[in-house]
């Protein structure tokens, strides 16, 4: 363990004095092979204007090599692979694809899928903004806030083992040490095994990730809502207009823009969900997704790579409407700046 | 702003009372995990952790000494003592001699048992058996009676936890993934967003417009190909494929599509004069950078260290496929996936290393909550 610890921080200087190192020494290489000081006056403005041309590249150049291997060679890899069987070896064509179409599991997945990206955005998204509304009424509001948006630091698998204990079921008749069967039992219920329910359980999971999510939601919208001018409030109150008035027709129109962003954040984190179903059911009791279901086939029976990258495919067409409108987004507001 | 919308005191009320009930929600499942890897393990499965606080109450059953241990007293036949003789001392509330009826006397009271026998039961479990003819046998009255033992709070499942269980050396492999994978991809990527904020060069357009694409691209269309990216490393120069190295370039390069691009828009909002002036000095990009835009970008740069310290140490799925379980590489939150299935129903144990795992990011959370809230303003209003 020594050892390990040493390493790290060994790793740690050599990373950042690297790191430091390349783009300092680039630098002056830069400044040796093309002096600006100590030449000539057109020699001086010729290298200048070199050193402008070459320097942009060395400061992006490490991002744009680490970008390239870890994210856009294996975004081409991986449709590429999708076209080869297990092995990675041999071209099948469309053969996963096929499979895809007709496989349980994986529709199943998808039906899940679609469930979790129906509730738990909106979900979040709602309940986010009914705090922030209330929580900007009262004076402890700021620690109330602080209490729902704590969920956010803690890990899915954490999170997980949190829920699962709550979750808990004892057999009837014994003293059940799970919060929800307990007041179930308390008001005369019946306890159940929540989280092998079918379909059932998927709401379960997703409680989870709501919990964790809310807080999100509600720490971006409550900011877009001190963005509102106060006499546009003002004015609905002078006009006679009820709290519920005020909600729906003047706060949630203005922030509709956040609405958008939070919700579109949140819908590209279901669609990733992976951590909670795996620690939970691992699947089981039909509650499969498809990013656990993608894990699955990458290591079982020694791994089915041409399958696991289909799955991959699959939840990366979902996310391209989002990324298109994203880049539109951004290149309206920076003008391609 | 919205004070004048809750006039009437019903409102006001009913907006504190729904503001409590979702905090309630919100925080007493996080309570209930704290509370429980306090707690004794025998006490976590006898009652609910909400009740940890009350004292807990058993019905238990014991046997008086037999004859042997009777003395004579004021003519009657007499044996004393105490239930729970040198035993850990509860405190009883009834108590009974058939276990059909076994809380049929309060305690304190004098049970009438048949012949002219009594049977008293205090409740620090002193017990007075009096009978007119002396006692025969060596086996004793039989009583049934109701306990409650004090709550008890340990920090023993921590000491098992830490030390046997390998949640401690999980702990350091952690902290050796987390900490040079949030730093590395800081400088990397301050680098390139002074570069594509203030620095003019061709097909830089396109290189945000790619950057925000990638911000977006699931993790999962990464795995396969890196993961055979690494075998073949591996096997090409004869050295392990799962490497805390792999690990440390691996998170960097998930994290680096949103380094640049939180640190960009906030690079490119620093004010033009500063740059330009120290420009008109003299002063290379190069110095620019070092002497005022990274001094600058202080507060950025921390919002990026939280959110990418929590992504790092609460990752499951990329320890999962870049490192191995063996304990001197198994990361907490694998750890805590593995325990969920070894040590399924112990809650003592998952409790504790829940809490454990949860206990950095909830500690640099609410340190440092300002920065981690203005990142996370900064990173989602404007994009995505």
């Amino acid at each position: 363990m020594a050892a390990q610890i040493f390493s790290a921080i060994f790793v740690i200087i050599i990373g950042v004095g690297g790191c430091v190192a390349y783009f300092w020494g680039a630098n002056k290489l830069l400044d040796l092979v093309f002096p600006s000081r100590g030449v000539s006056g057109t020699a001086a403005v010729d290298n200048l204007r070199r050193q402008g041309m070459v320097r942009p590249w060395l400061f992006v150049g490490p991002a744009m090599i680490i970008l390239t291997v870890y994210l856009i060679y294996p975004v081409i890899a991986t449709l590429w692979l999708s076209f080869y069987d297990r092995g990675g070896t041999n071209f099948v064509g469309l053969a996963n694809y096929e499979w895809a179409v007709g496989d349980h599991d994986l529709r199943n997945s998808i039906f899940n899928n679609i469930l979790w990206l129906a509730v738990v955005p909106a979900a979040c998204t709602f309940l986010g903004l009914i705090i922030a509304v209330l929580t900007d009424k009262i004076w402890w509001g700021t620690i109330a806030k602080s209490l729902i948006f704590l969920p956010l630091a803690i890990s899915f698998v954490g999170a997980s083992v949190i829920w699962k204990f709550i979750y808990e079921y004892r057999g009837e008749g014994q003293v059940q040490i799970g919060l929800l069967n307990a007041i179930i039992q308390y008001f005369g219920g019946q306890p159940q095994v929540w989280i092998s329910l079918p379909f059932w359980n998927n709401f379960f999971l997703m409680i989870i990730l709501i919990w964790i999510q809310t807080g999100f939601a509600m720490v971006i919208l409550s900011s877009a809502l001190r963005g509102i001018p106060e006499e546009t409030l003002e004015a609905a109150v002078i006009d006679g207009a009820n709290p519920f008035q005020i909600f729906w027709k003047i706060m949630v129109p203005q922030i509709w823009g956040t609405i958008a962003v939070v919700w579109t954040t949140i819908t590209i984190l279901v669609l990733k969900v992976f951590d909670i179903v795996l620690t939970m059911t691992n699947g089981q009791w039909n509650s499969q997704v498809l990013a656990n279901l993608m894990f699955d086939w990458m290591f079982r029976g020694g791994g089915d790579f041409g399958r696991g990258a289909t799955i991959a495919i699959i939840i990366m067409i979902a996310v391209i409407p989002i990324m298109v409108w994203n880049i539109r987004q951004a290149n309206k507001e920076t003008g391609g700046h | 702003m919205a004070t004048k919308t809750g006039k009437s005191f019903v409102g006001r009320f009913g907006v504190h009372i729904a503001v409590l009930v979702f905090v309630a929600i919100w925080t007493i499942p996080t309570l209930g995990i704290l509370v429980s890897s306090l707690r004794d393990k025998d006490q976590i499965v006898a009652s609910g952790w909400w009740n940890s606080f009350a004292s807990s109450s058993q019905s238990e059953a014991g046997r008086l000494p037999g004859a042997s241990g009777q003395t004579q007293k004021d003519g009657k036949y007499v044996i004393e003592g105490n239930i729970f003789g040198d035993g850990p001392k509860r405190e009883i509330s009834a108590f009974g001699v058939k276990s059909s009826a076994p809380t049929q006397y309060k305690a304190g009271s004098v049970a009438d048992l048949n012949d002219g026998v009594t049977l008293q039961m205090n409740a620090d479990g002193g017990f007075v058996l009096s009978s007119p003819k002396a006692f025969e046998g060596d086996r004793g009255q039989r009583v049934y009676f109701a306990s409650s033992a004090p709550p008890k709070f340990t920090t023993d499942n921590y000491d098992a936890v830490l030390f046997s269980e390998g949640i401690g050396r999980s702990f350091m492999n952690s902290l050796t993934v987390t900490i040079p994978a949030t730093i590395i991809p800081i400088l990397i990527a301050a680098f390139a967003a002074y570069a594509l904020a203030w620095m003019r060069f061709p097909g830089r357009p396109l290189l945000i417009a790619v950057i925000i694409g990638l911000l977006v691209v699931p993790l999962q269309m990464s795995l396969i190909p890196l993961l055979r990216l690494y075998n073949g490393v591996g096997a090409f120069f004869g050295v392990p494929s799962k490497t805390y190295l792999g690990i440390w370039l691996a998170h960097t390069g998930f994290g680096l599509p949103f380094a640049i691009y939180l640190l960009r828009s906030y690079i490119a909002g620093l004010p033009r004069e500063i740059m330009e002036s120290a420009r008109i000095d003299g002063a290379s990009d190069f110095e620019i950078f070092v002497k005022i835009v990274l001094p600058l970008s202080f507060p950025v740069l921390a919002s990026f260290a939280i959110f990418q310290f929590l992504w790092v140490w609460n990752d499951l799925l990329v320890a999962m496929v870049f490192l191995g379980t063996a304990p001197d590489q198994i990361v907490l939150t694998a750890k805590l996936n593995a325990l969920l299935g070894s040590r399924g129903g112990k809650w003592e144990i998952l409790t504790t290393s829940a809490f454990i795992t949860i206990i950095v990011p909830l500690f640099v959370f609410f340190s440092l909550q300002r920065y981690f809230v203005r990142g996370l303003l900064a990173g989602s209003v404007k994009g995505g």
